[in-house]
């Protein structure tokens, strides 16, 4: 168990470290998309915690 | 007249190239057969995404939507037939000329912020969704009397030995063979007798029957919801990649997407025609409830609903367990391809046993939320979808990646209007599942 565990922290580790360096020009364009993205995301995971908490007080 | 001038044009091509009119047109005749031939090699992933976009949940939104509005909404899902094809197009040329699956494609492009998030929520609507593919087919087969626990271990025991047997090429031929029991809606629609005039003028004629209100507005974003879903993106890109299509392949993989989108359109209207003849204004919620209702009205009709709703979540449920499986093997590094035998890629066959043996199990837990978790599958799905169909957009602009395959500025207008459009409405469906009310 401790040996599965460990084979994929390293590999996680390995994977984060291949990728560290995004490939993608980060041109204007690009950086809007991403941001827009971002915005979205916590947008909507903010309706979601608030749906969730009104169904706990309910 | 034409056809002298034509047969004029066609001599005289035969002569300036010094060959007969006979070995011309033998020599055409070579050129198609040959064209056939590679195309029938090549083709495969874009008919498999697009019949198992029609999955279990896609069927129960398609019945339910003719039991409601008759064929009234059928021009809607022809038109979401090339919204579908454009978006499964990308990710042919994406697959073809990267050789990366979509998940490795957003690592390596946009870092692993990006990475991490696509990956995760992919496992997780991909697991929930498989969740609602296991429910569909055991609803499917509960109308034949088969207990849900044996509908469960015969399909795990069938989509294990679909992977097992070692060749990607014999688990394509057998999911084509699963997309051809798709048709068994052709045969429904026409038992049922439907009016001609009818169907034609749902299907040519864009209306809201009753006028529109937010009742269809739902109905609209659902049948959205069911044509784009987050898996198929990666799921064709990684087909497209263990098949080794090649730059060069581009155009019949083109041609297999549209041949898929075209089909995925007509089965969906054949299921409206059915439930729109016949269960018109009948309250029904599910596909399942609908195969009932409609035992009653013919000997066959039923049976073959319940089949097609069967053959939809399997055909779904084996799509989405290999996107998830191909996209771990992908960024883990683990051989991941359907050609390697079960000791090369062990990691790679034991996430799609886990995923699909769990997916299974919790259908069978007594009392489980089987419908918030089809509510949660609608909802969490949103999450990623626009994050996929951005990464798609941008990676398909990169020069670099794409080369000559980049998109121009057509293709650009038409996608970001297509990926604008899909955004905004599956939010709402999402923010409207969660909120019934919103929109009332």
């Amino acid at each position: 168990m401790r040996g599965f565990f460990k084979y994929h922290f390293n590999k996680i580790r390995e994977i984060n470290q291949k990728y560290a360096k995004p490939r993608a020009k980060m041109t204007k364009g690009v950086g809007l998309a991403l941001l827009m993205l971002r915005i979205y995301l916590i947008i909507l995971i903010g309706i979601l915690i608030f749906k969730f908490i009104t169904v706990l007080k309910g | 007249m034409q056809e002298q001038i034509k047969a004029k044009v066609l001599a005289g091509g035969a002569r300036r190239s010094g060959i007969g009119l006979i070995p011309s047109l033998y020599y055409h005749y070579r050129r198609i057969v040959k064209w056939l031939a590679i195309f029938l090699a090549i083709s495969g992933p874009g008919i498999i995404v697009m019949v198992a976009d029609n999955d279990a949940g896609g069927i129960t939104t398609y019945a339910v939507t003719g039991a409601r509005f008759g064929y009234g909404l059928i021009w809607f899902l022809i038109l979401l037939g090339p919204v579908a094809y454009y978006i499964q197009e990308m990710t042919v040329r994406l697959g073809a000329v990267t050789k990366r699956g979509h998940a490795e494609a957003i690592f390596e492009s946009f870092g692993i912020f990006w990475g991490w998030f696509s990956l995760f929520d992919l496992i997780l609507i991909n697991w929930l969704t498989l969740v609602t593919e296991f429910i569909g087919m055991t609803a499917a087969l509960s109308i034949f009397h088969i207990p849900p626990f044996i509908t469960v271990i015969v399909v795990s025991v069938v989509m294990s030995i679909m992977v097992l047997q070692g060749r990607y090429w014999t688990w394509e031929k057998i999911a084509l063979l699963f997309c051809g029991v798709n048709l068994i809606y052709i045969p429904c629609a026409f038992i049922v007798h439907p009016s001609v005039s009818g169907v034609m003028r749902g299907a040519l004629i864009p209306g809201f029957p009753g006028g529109f209100n937010n009742d269809i507005f739902f109905f609209l974003m659902a049948n959205i919801g069911t044509t784009i879903a987050p898996w198929m993106i990666f799921f064709q890109q990684s087909a497209v990649v263990d098949k080794g299509m090649d730059e060069k392949d581009i155009p019949f993989g083109k041609v297999d997407t549209f041949i898929g989108a075209m089909f995925t359109v007509l089965l969906a209207a054949f299921v409206i025609i059915v439930t729109g003849t016949v269960l018109k204004g009948v309250p029904i919620e599910s596909a399942d409830q609908a195969s009932r209702a409609l035992i009653g009205v013919h000997k066959y009709l039923g049976t073959f609903l319940a089949i097609g709703l069967f053959d939809a979540g399997f055909l779904g449920a084996i799509c989405i367990s290999l996107a998830s499986s191909w996209a771990f093997g992908e960024i883990f590094g683990w051989a991941h391809s359907l050609n390697n035998k079960i000791k090369e890629a062990t990691w790679f066959y034991g996430s799609y046993f886990i995923a699909v043996i769990t997916a299974g199990i919790v259908v069978l837990i007594p009392g489980a939320p089987l419908v918030l978790i089809t509510l949660f599958v609608q909802v969490i799905a949103v999450t990623l979808l626009p994050a996929a169909l951005i990464f798609l957009i941008l990676l398909l602009n990169d020069g670099e990646l794409m080369g000559e395959y980049k998109n121009n500025r057509f293709q650009n207008t038409i996608s970001v209007m297509i990926v604008l459009g899909i955004i905004i409405l599956s939010t709402l469906y999402a923010v409207s599942a969660l909120f019934p009310n919103i929109f009332k």
